[in-house]
């Protein structure tokens, strides 16, 4: 009796494991083992997961269901290693993606702000390059000046700490645009090569060109 | 000694349901991704989620954050279903010609319940509650 009964809660048990198993197909590595590798870190297999996974949909939902993946979305973009983990940039000039400029005209085209902006920063890290060339495809003008950047050479303080609070670059990179943990994507200039840069960059203002 | 072997097995199978129900609840949401919950809980139905990946693959950020009037802030655009319908915010392509129209409330309406309004995996999120922090 006391034995059939124990294997009766075995046999249920074990469908539960199973059930628990399959319905979590990535178990959380962290709450099995204190000691796992990258304890605080997203594991590759997290990435990008189904809208059924990420924690904010509700599984629930027929609508949840029937949303794209953005795996599925993905995979034929060029990938990168933070935020979305795809290069929107080099997705865009490749053409892999040909997001509207206007919502109801396909063909409307931006007019391309060709500007770089040398930043001088402090301490060691290399200079800021500013290229306006990519930030107008995206963007209106209206969109960063006046607020939060005053078009105007040397009117914008900035830290980095204010930009990963969520301001001046802040209201983007860190949210949407790749964030400020990819360093080198901004801070790509050797020092000292700033003001021959700044100098070519203020002998030809702002070129504008119908693309 | 059956018996203790059942208790034992019981509680570790409690342990391991509650182990997969805390780690299932753990946001891993897309980056950009962002909830909207300003009248959805008190209104009855699922907050909105917003993809921004998916609208980025087909609009430019000029076509709602200017064309449109979207502020480049969580909860800081005042939107509701009858600006939506009048064309308005979302209203502007999801109205049955650009996208598909609004009596698709689902696809929309898709987040958590009580989930609060916020840009998911942000840097300022991630400042804030540190990965693996629980959330």
């Amino acid at each position: 009796m006391v034995r059939s009964k124990f294997f009766v809660s075995l046999i249920s048990s074990l469908g539960i494991i199973a059930l628990s198993v399959a319905w979590m197909p990535v178990p959380d590595a962290a709450a099995a083992d204190p000691n796992t590798f990258n304890r605080l870190m997203k594991p590759p297999s997290k990435r990008n997961p189904p809208p059924t996974q990420d924690g904010i949909h509700d599984p629930g939902s027929i609508g949840t269901q029937g949303l794209q993946t953005p795996r599925e979305a993905f995979k034929p973009l060029p990938p990168a290693q933070s935020g979305n983990y795809v290069d929107w940039v080099k997705a865009f000039d490749a053409k892999k993606i040909q997001p509207r400029f206007d919502s109801k005209d396909p063909k409307a085209k931006p007019v391309i702000m060709d500007l770089t902006i040398v930043r001088q920063v402090k301490g060691s890290m290399p200079d800021v390059i500013f290229p306006h060339k990519q930030h107008t495809e995206w963007l209106d003008c209206s969109n960063c000046h006046p607020v939060p950047f005053v078009p105007q050479k040397g009117a914008n303080q900035m830290s980095m700490a204010s930009i990963m609070l969520g301001e001046s670059c802040g209201v983007c990179h860190g949210k949407v645009a790749f964030p400020v943990a990819d360093c080198r994507r901004c801070h790509t200039e050797t020092k000292g090569k700033a003001t021959k840069t700044s100098a070519k960059a203020a002998a030809k203002p702002a070129k504008s060109k119908k693309k | 000694m059956a018996l203790t072997l059942c208790k034992r097995i019981t509680v570790l199978v409690l342990t391991i349901v509650c182990l997969v129900l805390l780690t299932h609840n753990a946001s891993h949401a897309e980056y950009g991704d962002v909830v909207m919950n300003k009248y959805s809980d008190d209104s009855g139905i699922r907050p909105v989620v917003f993809p921004h990946w998916f609208h980025r693959v087909r609009f430019r950020c000029k076509v709602c954050h200017a064309d449109l009037g979207f502020k480049f802030k969580a909860g800081g655009n005042d939107i509701n279903m009858l600006k939506i319908i009048d064309g308005e915010y979302c209203g502007a392509c999801h109205n049955g010609d650009i996208a598909w129209s609004v009596e698709n409330c689902d696809l929309c309406h898709s987040g958590k319940p009580k989930t609060p309004t916020q840009v998911h995996e942000s840097t300022l999120q991630k400042l804030i509650r540190p990965a693996g922090a629980p959330k």
